[in-house]
């Protein structure tokens, strides 16, 4: 946030770590939108639909984004430093493909893990060579290796399908992870959770940790805002965008795995058109597409408000092609608000 | 259960959803007696399946006492459509229909639903057998084969040379119909309409065209042409109004009627087949009501198709609505505004 320095606040030796807090700000920040547009989406959901609070339905609705979700905290942070990462869906189905082949091959559910997490990872580090070696723009980059890694997928599998998966891989994606538990305390349990969310749920914790309370977070936000100074001052730029590449990568390989053990089948096709859907996360999230503004718990808050939107109005049987308007529609009008109200101040300001 | 999801109404969300608990909880308990069948379908802006929601409507409105809900998502993939299928199990419906975008795919899903009460059945594009109870073909092999034959049969008045228009030569499809097109050619009312020859336009609109004038010029008494592809009939009908041979050859097969309509019309084509979506979607909820009403599903079962009869459950839940549906002049223009 860039608050103008407060004379008499603070004299011109002193640089604040974060700027100063103010009750205003806070108010009209994004994150505080998002929170009334959570608590809304809520509101309206349950009033309109009886089935909307239920916590094994808001359990299964979770299922239903939280892998898009864990490849938006790797979104965030590539867009956060100006870059994008278009290839997610195609490294999704790369890795999906290996895993898929891997259990044929009689795999444990671990091992598949692993195959995952390290096709991915082989994705995210050509993406990120590409990028900082050869000094390619990410977009160009990603958008070719969307088409490769996507293309492989349907050349080496053509029409078929891989269906053969150990149950104790299926269980993962298709049990609750932590099952309904009542304490006895009508008001108190621990609702089921899909492994998926849960993974979610922990990614976000850390990133959101790293992000804004470490030194690499704030490096991130320095590249962001100014790539040139922040190298200038020491940042090493280039190493921490070949090392968002790479985690991006893991991050598909780690969703690939999820949704495939959700799915309990994979054909060339899987999550295709996903990588829209996560960037369209990333920015209702607040993470500015100019690079070096954004929260971690914007994109979280994001990405609950855009799967419970378009949960509750499954719920009410609205086709999904009404929904991707509305989202679309959301989307703009969100972005469009805190512009307008700023052309507004400084027309009074001017004035 | 029920006090631990009333409990999460007041907890769950804080003071807002205090405010909101009263109404959800009698909307809930006024949700009304009609049963729900949801249809679920691959695409929705897609008329084939608009026809079959208002099949699916006409049979809800024969029967009485059922609402159907038709949905689907906006992308015609796996994913998308289980969300759809999610919210739908989220609602409670009794019934769910599913025209699947993957077979394999659904499958944990479809048993997610079948586990919590819900009936689950497959038609147009089916589920694999896991994922539900039955599943409707819209016809079959033998009975695709054989229509296609009687057609021709019909038209020709059982005499003269008849070519089998295919699409490729590898397409299990195609030739599994034609192997019970020849099943159909044995019987005797055949006798004086030989088969003369087999030739493959590879579903191309050009190369199908090239065939059909091909035959036409190798067998100079050809009278009818049997193309079991929408694509080949209607390349071939469009070859016999250019050549100026309306009159003198006729092609059958399966298509659609809006690609059919004019070479209906200009007599290029007599009769043609393929399922009728109406019908289909009108089925496929007469079944899906026989299994909410406790009808067997085992194997040799029979199930209702209201009006279009019964069908007999065969091996992984398997039925066969009937034969083909025939398009001519007096129908095809009705039709060609549905698909």
């Amino acid at each position: 946030m860039n608050v103008p320095v407060q004379p008499g606040q603070q004299d011109r030796y002193t640089v604040l770590d974060t700027a100063p807090r103010r009750l205003r700000d806070f108010l009209l920040s994004w994150d505080v939108i998002l929170v009334i547009l959570f608590v809304l989406t809520i509101v309206v959901n349950s009033l309109v639909s009886p089935y909307f609070l239920d916590v094994y339905n808001l359990a299964d609705a979770t299922s239903n984004f939280s892998e898009k979700a864990i490849i938006a905290l790797g979104m965030a942070l590539l867009i956060l430093v100006r870059d994008i990462d278009l290839s997610v869906a195609a490294i999704v189905a790369l890795a999906s493909m290996g895993i898929g082949y891997a259990a044929e091959a009689g795999w444990s559910p671990t091992m598949l893990f692993a195959v995952g997490l390290g096709i991915g990872l082989l994705c995210g580090v050509f993406n990120g060579a590409l990028v900082t070696r050869f000094r390619l723009p990410s977009i160009v980059v990603t958008i070719g290796t969307m088409s490769l890694f996507r293309g492989l997928t349907q050349v080496i599998l053509g029409d078929q399908a891989l269906r053969s998966y150990p149950q104790g891989f299926l269980d993962l994606g298709q049990s609750y992870f932590i099952p309904m538990t009542e304490t006895g305390i009508p008001w108190l349990f621990i609702p089921p959770v899909p492994l998926s969310f849960l993974v979610f749920l922990v990614l976000a914790l850390i990133f959101g940790i790293v992000l804004h309370r470490t030194a690499v977070g704030r490096q991130l936000f320095a590249i962001g805002s100014n790539p040139v100074a922040a190298r200038f001052s020491g940042v090493p730029v280039n190493r921490l965008r070949f090392l968002l590449f790479g985690l991006s990568g893991m991050l598909s390989g780690l969703a690939g795995a999820l949704l495939t053990a959700r799915l309990g089948s994979m054909r060339s096709n899987i999550a295709v058109g996903w990588e829209l859907d996560i960037v369209t996360m990333v920015i209702l999230g607040g993470v500015s597409i100019a690079g070096g503004v954004g929260s971690i718990l914007g994109v979280f808050l994001a990405v609950l408000v855009l799967g419970l939107v378009t949960f509750g109005m499954a719920l009410n049987n609205i086709p999904g092609q009404v929904i991707s308007v509305y989202i679309g529609a959301l989307l703009i009008a969100v972005i469009s608000i805190p512009r307008i109200f700023e052309r507004l101040r400084a027309w009074r300001a001017g004035r | 259960m029920t006090t631990t999801r009333r409990t999460l109404l007041k907890t769950a969300g804080g003071a807002a959803l205090v405010a909101a608990a009263p109404s959800i909880l009698t909307s809930s308990l006024s949700a009304a007696d009609n049963k729900r069948i949801a249809m679920i379908v691959k695409n929705l802006g897609n008329s084939y399946f608009d026809a079959c929601a208002n099949g699916a409507k006409q049979a809800a409105d024969e029967i009485g006492g059922i609402e159907i809900i038709y949905t689907a998502s906006a992308k015609p993939t796996a994913e998308d459509q289980i969300a759809v299928i999610d919210a739908q199990i989220a609602q409670k419906v009794d019934g769910i229909i599913v025209s699947a975008n993957d077979a394999d795919a659904l499958v944990p899903v479809g048993k997610k639903a079948m586990q919590r009460g819900i009936k689950v059945m497959s038609f147009d594009s089916a589920i694999a057998p896991d994922g539900r109870i039955v599943h409707l073909s819209a016809s079959s092999t033998p009975l695709i084969g054989a229509k296609q034959v009687q057609m021709i049969g019909k038209t020709l008045d059982y005499k003269g040379e008849v070519a089998i228009l295919s699409a490729a030569s590898t397409m299990t499809n195609q030739n599994a119909w034609i192997e019970a097109m020849k099943e159909e050619w044995k019987k005797p009312e055949y006798k004086d309409m030989p088969l003369v020859a087999t030739v493959y336009g590879d579903d191309q609109d050009d190369k199908s065209y090239r065939e059909m004038q091909g035959l036409i010029k190798s067998h100079p008494d050809l009278k009818g042409v049997i193309s079991p592809t929408t694509i080949g009939i209607r390349s071939g009908a469009k070859a016999i109004v250019d050549g100026g041979l309306v009159g003198k050859v006729y092609i059958t097969g399966l298509g659609l009627p809006s690609e059919m309509k004019d070479y209906v019309l200009a007599g290029a084509c007599d009769t043609f087949a393929i399922w009728n979506p109406v019908d289909y979607g009108y089925a496929s909820t007469y079944i899906m009501n026989d299994i909410l009403n406790g009808a067997a599903t085992a194997e040799g079962s029979k199930l209702s198709m209201g009006s279009k009869g019964e069908t007999t459950v065969g091996p992984d839940g398997e039925c066969v609505m009937g034969e083909p549906f025939v398009f001519d002049k007096s129908n095809v223009e009705e039709y060609a505004k549905i698909f």
